[in-house]
């Protein structure tokens, strides 16, 4: 089963900001794809076009083509949520929803698809707190607030609560940036445990993360603020460390970067 | 999560509460978190602040002269700051000194029962007098202008914030704002000149066709009664409720919104699961303050309520009190046991009030806290 | 790729982006049916009117909805659909009275907005006299508010200063309970009060032995209600206050309440005076303590201190009683003016804050 996502001339802006411009892609299915770059670079609001997560900010808006499986995403007829449902999204700082439970948290997006059986959703709730590598240190606890835990464990919840859903794609957005050096191995030893099933592309500043955990890298770079972001180079990611075509990418990656 | 730093102060206040920045809520980072509160931070200031360095403070006599005047200016700014704290308890100390001394003699004139005894007849030569009925129509008249007000407040608060296109929510928030200021007696006038023909329509329909349920029964007149003042009630706390939930709702973090949108949430999923349940304890607050507001209001019931001092659950005819409209009413012909007798009534008022809103904070502060240890 | 192992949860295979969705014009169709059906199921039965006929469209609309949607687009939508709708009807709903507030307050209330309402009391002014004004109320609206604002400014001030600086144990925390208890006060209790107080036991010795109502006592009940507005809001603005701004202070040896006056207040000021001032637009308007305690009047009284005053909120209540068939229009007027005032004085204060905010 293959998910492969194929972006063709993105362009995303935000009210007439132009803030990524003309984006081609192709993410295969069950890689990590790491998108690097100076900040303010669009690379994260490229992901966020991913799953039409770009187009809640009011203003915003994206041309061009994003296809799953050859669906388009962006056509009239889709169902922004079905998109959302299939492409999970994990954020920069660990966001459970701070009235409810742990339990409450991982099932939430069950319970919108409409799943009532507490057999069911306690199946899942373990499965999904498993796989992200959580289970162990909060089934005595489920009952308790989520927002109680540590920032690596939120963290963690925060992606129990996206894979409960058996999305397809998993997408993450600096998800290690608020996290200390432990929990940040934590989550790195997770991504490469949920490549078997999900596609993941990953935002990061860190370039030793990218290096450590993805297959393919991206890189984002813009000439200078206030232009749009493009895509400089993309390829596997140990040819983008060891050996980049470009010649920006190789300052950035070595830290010339001016 | 940018921990302001914690400084040696705060041992006393907030030491125990400083839980680790990562460990605070999802949202924090995007809500504007309040600062540090001087509380936790203000040094010991008792007498280890040293010198002014007023150049004037020195100029009467050498070194150690300066020293003293400033402690001296600090204990009297120390000492005025108290007092106006004191003054504060003074007030509330002396309110219910007062209200008592007045309302005992007349309590004890009254040859009725205070609680049980319909009808207000202080005046009399046998001074007759009773809460029951005003504490009744007080009650019945806040609680169904919250129970209309609230649902159509709620809504107009989540259009305003989360339907409206941001420049329009803007403006009509301002304006909400605005008519939440509007003064009582204003929303009386336009409830008795304008707001009676159409309820006295209204009342005649509901008479003629649900005339069997007990509310709604009755021979008439209609119009003056329990509907038109808890109506004008309403639209007098739909403004205040509204205002004040939009402004919670407007806080919900926008990581826990984006969090629900992303799990593939419509608009009303994302408001059911992160805005309501965020916005909870203000919402309760928002209705508490209303109901506070509406059980205190006079004039504009004075002006609507069809002054009857009996207990009838019949909410469309001519009839209705409450102990502050009563108390506007009853005033100006009011003898010294009258005036006692109204003073009594204010402190059942008083007293109600005072209930309902140590609930409402009693439940905010729970609420509250467990929003913050969850945060 | 070959899946051998079966898939953790119920695999969402290829799921399904598109979706079937109700076109753009059928809730407008279903609007019209329902406006239609209602009127034929109301006046067919012959049972109501016009007003009627829209509260059941509206419920019928919803229903419509309802069911429309969730056969072709499933239940998640409709019910999305659905309050969604609701949200807006509650919103058209609201406006309308407050809309009708606004319109009939300005329509009525600019008959009498001439030069002889603002400059003549309503001395001498007879039944079938459509003149006279509310010269004498609006001067007791600004005497009374004005001096309860000289009061508690100062005192609620420094409780506030006293509560956030200087502040320790039990005291403060009976303090800020007590504020919030009187925060609660209702307006009639405060006027019950000063009546209890001022009038009955305090002003038979100003006054020869007779009780004797003045717009200083209404002063008093305002200031009751203003307190703890004013101790809330500055207590808040004082919070706001950066702890570097006072640190900075103290480490240049400056005395703790020479850094309160001279750094931590005027910081805090802005946010202050908007406290002030909405908690003056408040009390503007409050009609019950000064119609307990001023005991209202029809002639000019310029002396607070001394025999009964109005206030524009009073004259509207008194005017709105009044049998003359002139007096309404007296009370729209008056009410006009006063809704002015007020929002005068809120806006200044809304927007001063928001200035404030972005100064910040």
């Amino acid at each position: 089963m293959a998910t492969r996502i194929e972006a063709t001339n993105v362009t995303a802006y935000y009210g007439s900001f132009k803030a990524i411009e003309n984006i081609t892609l192709t993410v295969e299915p069950k890689t990590v794809t790491a998108l690097i770059g100076p900040s303010g670079c669009g690379k994260s609001t490229f992901l966020r076009s991913i799953n039409r997560m770009h187009e809640v900010v009011p203003g915003a808006r994206v041309d061009g083509r994003l296809t799953i499986d050859g669906q388009d995403i962006y056509a009239r007829d889709v169902d922004v949520t079905a998109v959302r449902r299939m492409i999970g999204m994990v954020f920069q700082r660990p966001n459970p929803f701070p009235t409810m439970s742990i339990f409450e948290n991982v099932v939430a997006g069950l319970r919108l698809n409409g799943v009532r059986r507490r057999s069911v959703l306690e199946e899942a709730a373990e499965r999904a707190l498993r796989a992200a590598n959580l289970w162990d240190e909060v089934k005595d606890r489920l009952g308790k607030p989520g927002a109680g835990l540590s920032g690596g464990q939120q963290q963690r919840l925060c992606i129990a609560r996206t894979i409960a859903v058996e999305p397809q794609v998993v997408l993450m957005d600096e998800p290690c940036s608020a996290l200390d050096p432990i929990s940040t191995l934590a989550i790195e030893d997770l991504m490469f445990r949920l490549k078997d099933r999900y596609t993941i592309i990953i935002v990061t500043h860190n370039m030793q993360q990218a290096a450590r955990v993805s297959d393919r890298t991206a890189f984002f770079s813009i000439e200078r603020t206030g232009e749009p972001g493009r895509l400089v180079e993309y390829d596997d990611t140990q040819k983008i460390f060891s050996n980049p075509r470009e010649k920006r990418t190789e300052d950035y990656i070595t830290g010339r970067f001016g | 999560m940018g921990d302001i730093p914690h400084r040696s102060a705060d041992a006393g206040t907030g030491g125990p509460h400083v839980t680790p920045g990562h460990a605070r809520s999802a949202g924090a980072a995007l809500s504007v978190d309040p600062p540090v509160t001087p509380l936790d931070r203000t040094p010991d200031g008792a007498g280890g602040h040293t010198d002014d360095l007023d150049p004037g403070a020195g100029a009467l006599g050498g070194g150690a002269l300066p020293r003293r005047r400033a402690l001296d200016a600090e204990r009297v700014f120390q000492g005025f700051t108290m007092a106006a704290g004191m003054a504060v308890l003074g007030v509330i100390v002396a309110i219910a000194i007062f209200l008592v001394a007045r309302a005992v003699p007349a309590l004890n004139a009254n040859t009725a029962n205070f609680f049980t005894y319909q009808g207000w007849l202080p005046n009399e030569s046998e001074p007759r007098f009773g809460i029951g009925a005003l504490a009744f129509g007080t009650l019945l008249t806040s609680f169904l202008a919250l129970l209309m007000a609230v649902p159509v407040a709620l809504g107009v608060a989540l259009y305003l914030s989360h339907y409206a296109p941001r420049r329009v929510g803007t403006v009509l928030g301002f304006l909400v704002d605005l008519l939440a200021a509007v003064p009582s007696v204003v929303f009386g006038l336009w409830g008795r000149d304008y707001l009676y023909g159409p309820v006295r329509d209204l009342s005649v329909w509901l008479n003629t066709y649900l005339g069997w349920i007990p509310i709604f029964g009755g021979d008439g007149p209609f119009g003056r009664s329990i509907l038109l003042g808890s109506l004008v009630l309403a639209i007098m706390v739909l403004p205040i409720i509204t205002s004040l939930s939009r402004e919670v709702f407007l806080q919900t973090p926008t990581a826990n919104e984006e969090a629900a949108l992303a799990l593939g949430a419509t608009r009303w999923e994302m408001i059911r699961i992160a805005v309501l349940p965020y916005g909870r304890p203000g919402i309760i607050g928002a209705t508490m303050l209303g109901l506070g507001r509406a059980l205190g209001e006079t004039i504009a019931l004075a002006m609507t309520l069809g002054i009857v001092s009996t207990i009838s659950i019949n909410i469309i005819e001519n009839g209705g009190n409450t102990v502050a409209a009563n108390i506007a009413n009853a005033f100006g012909e009011a003898n010294d046991v009258g005036r006692g007798a109204l003073i009594a009534s204010g402190l059942v008022l008083f007293a109600i009030t005072l209930v309902v809103n140590m609930t409402a904070r009693a439940i905010i502060h729970r609420r509250r806290e467990f929003t913050e240890t969850a945060a | 790729m070959t899946v051998t192992s079966t898939p953790p949860v119920a695999p969402g295979r290829n799921p399904q982006l598109r979706a079937r969705r109700l076109p753009v014009v059928a809730p407008v169709g279903i609007a019209v049916a329902a406006v239609a059906v209602a009127a034929v199921l109301v006046h067919g039965t012959g049972i109501g009117g016009a007003a009627l006929v829209v509260a059941l469209a509206v419920l019928l609309h919803l229903v419509g909805l309802y069911a429309a949607s969730s056969a072709v687009e499933g239940r998640r939508r409709a019910r999305d659909r659905t309050w969604s709708a609701l949200i807006h009807s509650a919103s058209v709903l609201a406006l309308l009275p407050l809309a009708s507030v606004v319109w009939t307050l300005v329509s009525n209330g600019l008959d009498r907005m001439d030069r002889n309402f603002f400059l003549t009391s309503m001395n001498n002014i007879g039944a079938r006299d459509p003149h006279g004004g509310a010269y004498h109320a609006i001067v007791g609206t600004l005497e009374q508010v004005g001096i309860a604002t000289l009061i508690t400014v100062p005192v609620g001030i420094a409780c506030a200063i006293y509560v956030v600086e200087y502040g320790r144990g039990g005291l403060t925390q009976l303090i800020r309970f007590f504020v919030d208890v009187m925060t609660g006060i209702p307006s009639i209790v405060a006027g019950l009060f000063v009546l209890a107080f001022w009038i009955l036991i305090v002003s038979p010795y100003l006054n020869d032995g007779r009780p004797g109502y003045s717009g200083f006592a209404a002063s008093l009940a305002l200031s009751v209600l203003m307190l703890p507005t004013i101790v809330r809001s500055t207590e808040e603005m004082l919070r706001l206050v950066p702890a570097s701004l006072r640190e900075g202070a103290y480490a240049l040896g400056v005395a703790r309440w020479k850094t309160i006056l001279r750094i931590v207040l005027p910081t805090a000021a802005p946010g202050i005076v908007t406290g002030v001032m909405l908690a003056v637009a408040r009390a503007a308007g409050e009609t019950a303590p000064v119609l307990l305690v001023a005991g209202g009047g029809a002639a000019i009284n310029l002396n607070p201190f001394e025999n009964n005053q109005s206030s524009l909120a009073l004259f509207v209540y008194q005017q709105a009683g009044d049998a003359s068939r002139y007096a309404p229009a007296r009370a729209w007027a008056a009410a006009l003016t006063l809704v002015a005032l007020v929002l005068v004085l809120t806006i200044t204060a809304k927007l001063l804050a928001r200035r404030n905010r972005f100064g910040r």
